[in-house]
C-alpha cells in the first residue's frame, strides 16, 4: 500500500509496468518491490520445492524469495531479484515456478505432502529401478522444483568485462564506506568506490537518522558530490563487489544498464576486474530472520526492509503490523512506522530486559518484553494473524497484516573469506565477525567489523581510509566525524521458536528447523554435509539471511558451540553473475583470433572452404564448378600438383629467425641431428626432442649466413617451439650468445609444386633456376619481380618444389601472380587436404603422426639423434624403455572388400581375439589416394618396421569397420625421392 | 594472481605460462646416469609452503622466471629472470 | 615485369571514430627489431645515439628521436621504428626486419584508456602509463606492444595477420564505452 505523502521518491510521476500481464503502475526511484508494494501485490512468488505462496523478504540483493523473469523472448533474464530491479518504463516481470499461475498454482499440493518430503527425501525415495532416475524422476523432478527458466535462445544482449585499477577500493558507500573514500581520497590515493545499489549512503538512505545536524541521507549526499568532484575518485554506482582473489584482485558486477529501457549499445552488465592496492571493506551487515512456525507468510518481512519501503519508498506491507524481535531494532521500526501513519498493534522484544529502559521503552506502542511470536496465519494474499507466546507460557493472538522481524545482525563477512581465512565467533554481538588481516592489504570497517552504530561506523571508515594512505606512503588526514547515532548494541540472541509446525530458516530453498535437525540426526553432522544434504545456504542468495541461524541450530541439534560447528566455506561470487558477464567478449574473435593469411582475399574468391590451424584460417580445397564433394576437390588438386603445378600458402608454418656467434651450436643442442655442419644456402630437414626423449616437432631449417640462421615449425607449434627454445637458452644455455625472433609474420611463403614449378617461377624470380644452382634442399635470396624475396627449394609434396617467399605486404599480389601463373600451365590453389594426401603418399609426418607419445627410432628416425653430442632429449632417448618392442611406424593399405581406413582405428593380428591385450597399434593418418588409386594411412604397430609385407586387422569399435590390411613402408610413393629432387 | 615480473612488473597471471618447480634449471651432465636424469625429469616434492617454480611470461617480454611462491597461502615473494637464478 | 602491389595490414578506410574515441592506423614506416648480444649493450647504445640519435630503452619506455622511435619490446629487444638501422649496428646486435609483421592503429581521445580497458590486463592509467612509456602484453588473446605517445593517445601494434581482429574488438570496445555516457 501507498503511503500518501510518505517516503523519499516522487510518486507523482507514473512509470508504467506489467507483473504477470497485469498492467501497473509505479514511480521513477521505485525498485520493481516497491512497485508491487505500492500496487498492494503482496504475493510475488512460490517456494521452491512446497510452492509455498511467497512476498517480499527483503529491499537487498540478499533477497530469497521475490525473484521473477525480466523481459520476454530470447532476452528474459530468469531469477532477477524485484529488490535489486530498478523499474523501467515498460519493465515486463512474470512470476516463476507456478502453473497455471501465481494464486492457483497446481503444485502447491507439494505442501501438502510435506510430511514426506523433507531433507533427504529424494536421495532415499527415488533409489530404484535405477533407470528410471535419468528418464522419469529427475526430469519430473526439475520441472517441479526450480527457479525461472533461460529461454533456451541466444541472448541478444550485450554484455562486457573490463579491468580497473585503483590505489584503494572501497567496497559499499554507506556512512563507512564514504567517510573511508573520503579520507584516502583528500590524501590524494586513487579511489574506487564501489555500491551494489543505484545510490549511495547504505542504510543512510533508509533511515531516519541525522548525521551532523541534517538527515544522514542529505550527509551522504554531500559527501558523494564532494567524491564526485575529485578526479582521483571514481563512483562505481550499482556494482556489488563479488570476490577477493589473490594479488589484491576483486571482481565486481556494475548492472550496466538493466535500468534502461532502453539500452542502446549499452552493454547491460560489466564484469570488472578491479586491481586495488588497498581494500577497504565497508560491506555492511545482514539482518537475520526469526524461524517460527509458518515464518515465511507473505507480509512478513526483515524489519530494515520494513523501514526501507517505508522510510525511502512510502510504501508498506499492511496497514496494521507487528514489530518481533532480538535488538533494539524493533523499536526504530516500531516508530518509523507510526510516524508513517501505520498502525503498530505490537512489540515484541524477545529478549528478556531491554538494556537501555528510558530509550527504547517509550510507551507508544503495546511492548511484550520477553515473548515470542510461535505461529503465523494467512492466505496467498498475506498475513492475518499471529501468535504470541508471552514471557509467562501464555498465549495470545494478534490479527495483523504484516510482521517486521529483527533475529540481530551477521556482519557480511564474505569478502574477507573469499582467500581462505575464516571469520570468527564473537559471543557479544552474537555473529561472526572478520578475523584480522583476512584478506592481504585488506580491512574492514564499519558494520562489516561488527560495528552498529553510526558514529562507530564513520570513524571506522576515517581510521581504515588514514591506514590505506599510511600504507600507500601517503599522510593521514585530518577528517573529523559528525556528530551520529552512538546506541550500543544489545542482542540476546533467537534462532528459533520452539513448538509445533515447520519454521523456515532457508526461504530460498524450503529448509525448516527440522530438516537441520533431521540432517544432524542422520549424522550429517558437519556444517558442510549438512548444507549439502538440507540444501540451505545453496541458489542464489547463497543462504544470506539463513547460515548463522541454521548452523546454531545444528550446533544445537549436535550439542556442539557456534564456533566449534563453524561455517560453511564463502566462495565468490558474492551475489549471482550471469555466466555470459563472465565470458563477455570472449566469444567468436574475442575468444579465439583470426589469423589470416597473405592469399586470404584470393582464396575467398577461389571459393576456397576454409579450415582453422591454430588460430590461422586456412584453404582446406578449392571447390570448382560441378565439384560437390570435398573429395573430388582434393583428389583433382593431389593430381593437379603431381601432372602439372599446385599454389599452396604456408605462411603459417612457424618461422624464426635464429643468430649470434653461438647459433649453431645452440642449434646443435635444440635438434636431435646436428646444423653446424650445415652449410650455407642449404636446408635440413630437424628433429626436435623433448628433454624425456620423445618427439617435439620437425621441420626445416636454412642457413642463411655463417652465423643466420632461419628454423620452420609446425604451424600450430609455432608457439611452443618458441617457448621450447626460450626455455633452452635462458634456462640450460644462458651463456650461449645468440638472439632470435619470430619473422612468421614478416614473410608471406608459398609453395610451389609439381612438375611445372619452375615454369610458374620461370617469369617471377629474376634468377635462374637450373638445378646447379638450385638443388634439392637449398636455399637463399632471389629477386622476386623487383622485390628481395627468399627461396627455399624444399618439398612437403615429393614432387619437385619451391616455396617462395616476400615481405608479407607483397604477399597477396605475389599469390595473384603465382595463381595466375599456374592456372595457364594447367595448374592451381591446393588446400590442406591436398596438402595431407600428398605428404601421407610420401610417409612425410604431421603432428597427427608424431603427437607427443613418440620416439625418433619410432618414426624411423633413430639415427638422427645423435651420440655424439648432447642434445635436449638425447640421454633419455637412448634410456632401456624406450629401445626395445616398440610400436614403430609402418604404412598400411587395405587387402580385402572393405577399403575405408580410419585414423584412430587400432590394429589386430589377422586372426584371434580382439582385446585390450591383443592391442598391436592404431592409425594416425588415412586417406584415399588419387595417385594410387587406394586407401592409405600410416600408423604404429609393434615392432611394425620387421613386419612390411604383413596382414593385420583394422578395427573402428566406434563405427564398427574392420578392414585387413597389408603392412608396408611408411613411404608409398615415389620412393627414391626422384621426383623432389629431380 | 598477480605475478612481479622483474621486467614488465606486476602483471596478471593470464600473462603467464606455468612450467612447475626450478628443479629444471639445474640440468643433470649426459652421463649421470638414469636416477640422476629420473630424478630431473620426473621426481618433485610437493610441499605445503614456499616453492620456486617457472613460469614464462609469454605474452609479455618473454622472459623465463624464477618465482618463489607459497603453494599456501599463494603469497608471492618474490621473481627472479631464470638466466640470473641459475647457481 | 610489373612490380608487386603492396597490401595495407590495416584494412580501413582512414579513422573511425565512435564517441571520443578516434581509430586511426598508424603507419610506422621501416620496423627492425634490435636485440642486443651478450655485453654489447652499452656499443649498441652508443651506436644507436651516434647514428640515430636515440639511447637504447629501459624496459617499458620508448626512446625518441623526432620521429624515430625505439620501443621497448621484451628481453633484450626492442623495436626500432620509423628509420632504416643504420650499418653501424649490425654487430652489435641481431637485427631483424619486422616492417612488415605489425600492424598499427592508434586510439585518440580522453576515453582512449577505457576503450583498452576492455581488452588489456595492464594498468594504462596515466600515473602508471605515463607518456613516453611501453608495454609488451596482450589485448584479448593476441600478443601487442602499446606506447603512450601523448596524454590522450595511445598506439597498439598487433601482428599483422590479428588486424583484423582487432580492428573488431576495438569497435566493439568503443561502441561500448560511447554508450555508457547516453545513460
Amino acid at each position: 500500500m501507498i503511503l500518501t505523502g510518505k517516503g523519499r521518491i516522487d510518486r507523482s510521476k507514473d512509470i508504467g509496468f506489467r507483473f504477470d500481464g497485469r498492467a501497473m503502475v509505479g514511480a521513477p526511484g521505485d525498485t520493481l518491490a516497491s512497485a508491487l508494494m505500492a500496487n498492494d501485490v503482496c504475493l510475488v512468488g512460490r517456494s521452491f520445492k512446497y510452492h509455498r505462496p511467497r512476498g517480499v523478504l527483503t529491499a537487498g540483493s540478499e533477497e530469497p524469495n521475490a525473484l521473477v523473469t525480466v523481459g520476454q523472448g530470447a532476452a528474459a533474464m530468469p531469477n532477477t531479484r524485484a529488490t535489486m530491479q530498478e523499474l523501467y518504463d515498460g519493465l515486463v516481470a512474470q512470476s516463476q515456478n507456478r502453473w497455471p499461475s501465481l494464486d492457483w498454482d497446481v503444485l502447491a499440493v507439494n505442501d501438502l505432502a510435506a510430511p514426506f518430503l523433507g531433507a533427504g527425501f529424494y536421495y532415499k525415495t527415488f533409489m530404484w529401478p535405477r533407470a528410471f532416475w535419468e528418464r522419469v524422476y529427475e526430469p519430473v523432478i526439475r520441472r517441479a522444483a526450480g527457479l525461472g527458466a533461460l529461454s533456451g535462445a541466444p541472448n541478444p544482449d550485450r554484455y562486457e568485462r573490463a579491468f580497473a585499477w585503483c590505489d584503494v577500493l572501497v567496497v559499499g558507500g554507506g556512512p563507512s564506506g564514504l567517510m573511508a573514500a573520503l579520507t584516502a581520497a583528500r590524501g590524494g590515493a586513487d579511489v574506487i568506490v564501489c555500491d551494489e545499489a543505484a545510490r549511495f549512503g547504505g542504510r543512510l538512505v533508509y533511515e531516519t537518522d541525522n548525521i551532523g545536524g541534517q538527515p544522514g541521507v542529505d550527509w551522504a549526499d554531500c559527501i558523494v558530490s564532494e567524491l564526485a568532484g575529485m578526479d582521483n575518485v571514481r563512483l562505481m554506482p550499482r556494482t556489488a563487489v563479488t570476490g577477493s582473489y589473490d594479488g589484491g584482485t576483486y571482481g565486481a558486477l556494475e548492472r550496466v544498464a538493466l535500468h534502461r529501457a532502453d539500452p542502446g549499445e549499452a552493454p547491460l552488465e560489466c564484469h570488472w576486474r578491479i586491481v586495488a592496492s588497498r581494500c577497504v571493506l565497508c560491506a555492511g551487515a545482514l539482518e537475520r530472520p526469526i524461524a517460527f512456525a509458518n515464518n515465511d507468510r507473505p507480509g512478513i518481512m526483515m524489519a530494515s526492509a520494513v523501514r526501507a519501503y517505508v522510510n525511502h519508498w512510502g510504501v508498506a506491507p499492511a496497514g496494521s503490523m507487528a514489530v518481533f524481535g532480538a535488538t533494539d531494532d524493533i523499536y526504530r521500526t516500531a516508530r518509523d512506522l507510526r510516524a508513517a501513519g501505520v498502525d503498530v498493534a505490537a512489540v515484541i522484544d524477545s529478549r528478556t530486559a531491554p538494556r537501555d529502559e528510558g530509550r527504547t521503552n517509550a510507551r507508544e506502542f503495546p511492548v511484550y518484553q520477553g515473548a515470542v511470536v510461535c505461529d503465523a496465519t494467512g492466505g496467498r494474499r498475506g498475513l492475518r494473524e499471529i501468535t504470541l507466546r508471552l514471557a509467562d507460557g501464555q498465549q495470545e493472538r494478534l490479527a495483523v497484516g504484516g510482521l517486521a522481524m529483527n533475529g540481530g545482525w551477521s556482519p557480511s563477512v564474505h569478502l574477507t573469506s573469499h582467500c581462505g581465512a575464516r571469520p570468527i565467533w564473537n559471543a557479544e554481538l552474537a555473529s561472526f565477525v572478520p578475523g584480522a588481516d583476512a584478506v592481504p592489504d585488506q580491512s574492514v570497517a564499519g558494520a562489516a567489523a561488527g560495528a552498529f552504530s553510526t558514529a562507530a561506523c564513520l570513524q571506522q571508515g576515517i581510521t581504515a581510509g588514514n591506514q590505506a594512505l599510511l600504507a600507500l606512503g601517503r599522510s593521514a588526514q585530518a577528517v573529523t566525524a559528525p556528530e551520529a547515532e552512538d546506541a550500543p548494541y544489545y542482542v540476546q540472541a533467537i534462532w528459533s521458536v520452539p513448538g509445533k509446525g515447520r519454521a523456515w530458516l532457508d526461504f530460498q530453498n524450503d529448509v525448516t528447523v527440522k530438516d537441520v535437525g533431521q540432517a544432524a540426526a542422520e549424522n550429517f553432522v558437519s556444517v558442510e554435509h549438512m548444507k549439502r544434504y538440507t540444501t540451505q545456504g545453496m541458489a542464489t542468495d547463497q543462504g544470506k539471511n539463513s547460515n548463522t541461524a541454521a548452523l546454531a541450530v545444528l550446533a544445537e541439534a549436535t550439542g556442539g558451540t557456534i564456533p566449534g560447528t563453524g561455517t560453511t566455506t564463502f566462495r565468490p561470487p558474492y551475489v549471482p553473475v550471469p555466466i555470459v558477464a563472465y565470458a563477455a567478449g570472449a566469444e567468436g574473435r574475442g575468444f579465439a583470433p583470426e589469423r589470416r593469411i597473405p592469399s586470404f582475399a584470393r582464396a575467398r574468391r577461389e571459393g576456397a572452404a576454409l579450415t582453422e590451424a591454430g588460430l590461422w584460417h586456412r584453404p582446406s580445397y578449392f571447390p570448382q564448378r560441378g565439384e560437390t564433394h570435398w573429395r573430388q576437390s582434393c583428389d583433382r588438386e593431389v593430381q593437379m600438383v603431381r601432372n602439372s603445378v599446385g599454389i599452396c600458402d604456408v605462411t603459417t608454418l612457424g618461422k624464426i629467425d635464429i643468430q649470434g656467434p653461438d647459433a649453431a651450436a645452440f642449434l646443435d643442442f635444440v635438434y636431435a641431428n646436428t646444423f653446424s655442419t650445415l652449410k650455407e644456402g642449404r636446408v635440413r630437414y630437424g628433429l626436435m626432442l623433448r628433454e624425456d626423449g620423445f618427439v617435439m616437432d620437425d621441420g626445416t631449417t636454412a642457413r642463411l649466413g655463417p652465423q643466420h640462421y632461419l628454423m620452420t615449425t609446425t604451424t600450430a607449434a609455432a608457439g611452443q617451439v618458441m617457448r621450447h627454445l626460450e626455455w633452452v637458452h635462458q634456462g640450460l644455455r644462458p651463456q650461449m650468445d645468440l638472439r632470435f625472433i619470430s619473422v612468421t609474420e614478416q614473410w608471406a611463403q608459398f609453395a610451389v609444386a609439381g612438375p611445372r614449378a619452375r615454369d610458374v617461377l620461370a617469369g617471377l624470380v629474376k634468377e635462374p633456376l637450373d638445378m646447379q644452382g638450385w638443388p634439392f634442399m637449398s636455399c637463399g635470396a632471389v629477386t622476386v619481380a623487383g622485390q628481395a624475396g627468399r627461396l627455399f627449394r624444399i618439398s612437403f609434396s615429393g614432387e619437385l618444389g619451391f616455396e617462395i617467399a616476400v615481405p608479407a605486404r607483397f604477399g597477396a599480389a605475389l599469390y595473384d601472380r603465382l595463381l595466375d601463373r599456374a592456372q595457364d600451365f594447367g595448374g592451381g590453389a591446393y588446400g590442406m587436404e591436398a596438402l595431407n594426401v600428398m605428404r601421407i603418399e610420401k610417409g612425410f609426418l604431421t603432428h597427427a603422426d608424431i603427437h607427443g607419445r613418440v620416439t625418433a627410432a619410432d618414426v624411423g628416425l633413430g639415427r638422427m639423434v645423435s651420440r655424439k653430442k648432447d642434445c635436449i632429449g638425447q640421454t633419455m632417448a637412448h634410456r632401456p624403455g624406450l629401445l626395445e618392442d616398440r610400436q614403430e611406424l609402418v604404412g598400411l593399405r587395405p587387402l580385402g572388400a572393405v577399403k575405408q581406413l580410419i585414423a584412430g582405428a587400432h590394429l589386430f593380428a589377422a586372426t584371434g581375439p580382439v582385446t585390450p591385450d591383443t592391442d598391436q597399434g592404431y592409425l594416425t593418418s588415412a586417406c584415399y589416394s588419387p595417385t594410387l588409386e587406394t586407401s592409405l594411412a600410416l600408423g604404429f604397430l609393434r615392432n611394425g618396421r620387421a613386419r612390411h609385407g604383413e596382414t593385420v586387422r583394422m578395427i573402428d569399435h566406434l563405427r564398427g569397420i574392420e578392414a585387413i590390411c597389408t603392412v608396408t613402408d611408411p613411404v608409398a610413393f615415389d620412393p627414391d625421392g626422384g621426383r623432389m629432387r629431380g | 594472481m598477480r605475478l612481479p615480473c622483474p621486467l614488465c612488473g606486476a602483471r596478471d597471471h593470464r600473462e603467464f605460462t606455468y612450467q612447475g618447480d626450478a628443479t629444471m634449471l639445474h640440468r643433470p651432465a649426459p652421463d649421470a646416469g638414469v636416477d640422476a636424469w629420473d630424478s630431473y625429469l620426473y621426481l618433485r616434492d610437493n610441499p605445503a609452503g614456499r616453492l620456486h617454480e617457472l613460469w614464462y611470461h609469454d605474452a609479455g617480454c618473454g622472459a623465463w622466471l624464477v618465482v618463489e611462491r607459497d603453494t599456501v597461502t599463494h603469497k608471492v615473494f618474490g621473481a627472479r629472470l631464470a638466466r640470473e637464478a641459475r647457481p | 615485369m610489373a612490380e608487386l602491389m603492396q597490401s595495407p595490414a590495416v584494412l580501413m578506410p582512414g579513422a573511425m571514430t565512435v564517441g571520443t574515441t578516434c581509430l586511426a592506423v598508424w603507419d610506422t614506416g621501416p620496423v627492425t627489431a634490435v636485440m642486443p648480444y651478450r655485453g654489447r649493450s652499452s656499443g649498441l647504445a652508443a651506436a644507436m645515439q651516434a647514428a640515430h640519435g636515440l639511447g637504447w630503452p629501459d624496459a617499458n619506455r620508448v626512446s625518441q628521436a623526432g620521429a624515430t622511435l625505439c620501443v621497448w619490446s621484451g628481453l633484450d629487444q626492442a623495436m626500432l621504428v620509423g628509420v632504416v638501422p643504420d650499418p653501424a649496428l649490425v654487430g652489435h646486435a641481431a637485427l631483424v626486419d619486422q616492417s612488415d609483421s605489425w600492424a598499427a592503429v592508434t586510439l585518440d581521445g580522453a576515453e582512449a584508456a577505457d576503450v583498452l580497458a576492455r581488452l588489456v590486463p595492464v594498468d594504462l592509467r596515466a600515473q602508471a602509463f605515463p607518456v613516453g612509456y611501453a608495454a609488451r602484453t596482450q589485448l584479448g588473446h593476441m600478443p601487442v606492444i602499446l606506447c603512450r605517445p601523448a596524454d590522450a593517445v595511445l598506439r597498439i601494434m598487433v601482428f599483422r595477420s590479428m588486424a583484423e581482429t582487432l580492428l573488431h574488438e576495438l569497435k566493439e570496445a568503443m561502441s561500448g564505452v560511447a554508450a555508457r555516457g547516453k545513460g
